[in-house]
């Protein structure tokens, strides 16, 4: 089975939120840059189980620039066999979306995983753009993914519940919590990484729809009213006068 | 021109996620000089179509075809696409649910739309299509411009508080659309039982670490129930199997936005407190004076939690039984 996987770069779970002056663009400054979690942990990982199981190749593909090689790296050190960067400044769901679909169509994957959303933007929009720019079926937000025979059987969250669906692929999925778990690179991974090959290529045009042109921090919060732990009457009173939430 | 608002039907029925994306939809048509739209598609249509128009829809289109009986992302999206085209809509506006958000991308691409997902604010049209949402999960607000004749918006629930004085019972007009073969075959579907859904909960209790265990969680869901509220947890705790994955909220669990949360024996880890501090009113139960949750709430309860959340359940009892 042939699989692409979608990975993004996004800032440390940990990093501290500022924005250059004017809140014009996100402050890189000290600031590390990890593979999305969701299309690292799930979405790689499972497609390299799949491919552990039932052969075939795992390949990543990123949109970004030279300063994103150490994360492809790491996708090539946990397992993945090959990677292609697309030399572009990601710079909206739109624009990603397209560059990576130009790659994907004459590859014939039988299955494309990205994460179900990236950590920084949290759009969740770029695996429908591809499966839509493609013409593939997409089943988003993916918490399993098993290969019966020649289909691909999914577990999909509904409101209030799952739904299992089969599906012929090929297809895109979105990945969440569920489907895999977390697979730290080993040495010999990470030697190994070194020479599997990573192709640069540019991008294609595309028309900007979408731009960012500010950035603030929400307000700053009130200082916490304490409560005495004795008397909950009072809390609840200031959750229904004062809140108005209950 | 025209604002379409994806309906989307749950169980049959509309939610205050529809509710809430029909409303957001008239209030910006209402800028835009505009009529609102609705479209429902389903299997069948609910009889209760036409009281999307109490929430602002001047009409509501109805496709109803056998194809579109379970979600397939690919023939809602070029239905609602279509749809969009056949009533010269400029804009379109589906709510950022589960279904919205396999949906919300591939419209606008299907549109070769400008899109903005997770909106929160009405569009500014002084200069332009501006619209704010939420990023870096939570830690900051972007402004976002559209560009071009089309725009897609993706509603973040708890955005704006449906409103069913917008308009009267409206007619529903049915559209024959060519519907493709689905690609996707429904196997099974598998109902929680007697919970609410955290996404769309208006309050929440969570529950982290500090419960010490399993056997502890009728604590949250005491108090949980005697404030009608969803059940939620914290990393630790999920990646421990004291509850289901899919209750934990945080920046790489499920974002929510409830009008209260209640935080129950969690610390408040960046990661955490990046998926829930949208909350409207936040409260946190802890025993650790200096636990870093306590800066990003809005009442502090300081105290042993298997002594205070009990008091607390009764004390919302009392309150309920007044």
């Amino acid at each position: 089975m042939k699989i692409l996987v979608c990975i993004s770069r996004v800032p440390d779970t940990e990093a501290r939120v500022a924005f250059t002056a004017e809140g014009s663009a996100f402050d890189e400054s000290g600031v590390t840059f990890i593979m999305n979690p969701y299309d690292e942990w799930y979405a790689l990982v499972r497609a390299l189980e799949l491919k552990e199981s039932l052969g075939g190749s795992v390949t990543v593909v990123h949109v970004g620039t030279a300063a994103s090689d150490p994360i492809i790296r790491k996708a090539l050190a946990i397992g993945a066999d090959d990677a292609v960067r697309i030399d572009a400044e990601a710079s909206s769901a739109d624009f990603t979306a397209r560059q990576l679909a130009a790659f994907a169509k004459s590859e014939n994957y039988d299955l494309i995983l990205c994460g179900k959303e990236t950590i920084d933007y949290n759009g969740a929009e770029v695996p429908g753009m591809l499966a839509e720019l493609l013409g593939l079926p997409f089943v988003s937000h993916a918490e399993k993914l098993e290969m019966e025979g020649q289909k691909f059987v999914l577990t999909r969250p509904v409101t209030g519940g799952t739904e299992v669906v089969e599906v012929e692929g090929p297809l895109v999925v979105s990945a969440a919590k569920g489907m895999a778990e977390q697979r730290i690179p080993n040495m010999r991974g990470i030697m190994m990484a070194k020479r599997k090959p990573l192709k640069v290529v540019p991008p294609v045009e595309v028309e900007e729809k979408v731009q960012f042109v500010h950035f603030e921090l929400p307000p700053a919060k009130k200082e916490v009213k304490l409560i005495d732990p004795e008397n909950m009457d009072e809390l609840v009173r200031l959750l229904h006068e004062e809140a108005k939430v209950i | 021109m025209s604002v379409l608002v994806f309906a989307e039907m749950q169980d049959g029925g509309f939610k205050k996620a529809a509710k809430e994306a029909v409303t957001y939809g008239r209030k910006t048509a209402d800028m835009l000089g505009v009529e609102c739209h609705a479209l429902v598609l389903g299997g069948e249509l609910p009889a209760e179509a036409s009281q999307l128009g109490l929430y602002g829809a001047a009409k509501v289109f109805g496709v109803s075809h056998e194809n579109l009986t379970d979600f397939d992302s690919k023939l809602y999206a070029h239905g609602l696409a279509e749809v969009a085209r056949k009533t010269g809509a400029q804009v379109v506006v589906l709510p950022f649910t589960v279904r919205g958000k396999a949906l919300g991308g591939r419209v606008a691409a299907a549109l070769g739309a400008a899109s903005a997902s997770g909106v929160n604010s009405l569009p500014d049209l002084t200069e332009g299509f501006k619209v704010r949402r939420p990023v870096f999960s939570g830690k900051a607000v972007a402004t976002v411009e559209l560009k071009g004749e089309l725009k897609v918006l993706s509603l973040m629930g708890n955005s704006i508080p449906p409103d069913d004085q917008l308009g009267s019972e409206c007619p529903v007009e049915t559209l024959e659309l060519a519907i493709e073969a689905p690609g996707i075959r429904l196997l099974k579907r598998q109902k929680q039982e007697g919970s609410i859904p955290l996404p769309e909960a208006e309050r929440v209790v969570s529950g982290g670490r500090g419960l010490k265990g399993p056997e502890n969680w009728h604590l949250i869901e005491d108090l949980a129930k005697a404030l009608d509220a969803a059940t939620a947890c914290s990393r630790p705790v999920a990646d421990n199997g004291w509850r289901p994955h899919h209750e934990h909220v945080g920046q790489t669990g499920l974002a929510i936005r409830p009008n209260l949360y209640v935080a129950i024996g969690i610390s408040g880890a960046i990661q955490h407190l990046a998926g829930v501090n949208n909350s409207k009113t936040i409260v946190v139960i802890n025993k650790d004076p200096e636990a870093p949750f306590f800066k990003a709430a809005d009442y502090g309860v300081v105290g042993d939690l298997f002594e205070v959340v009990p008091r607390l359940t009764e004390a919302v009892k009392r309150f309920k039984n007044k």
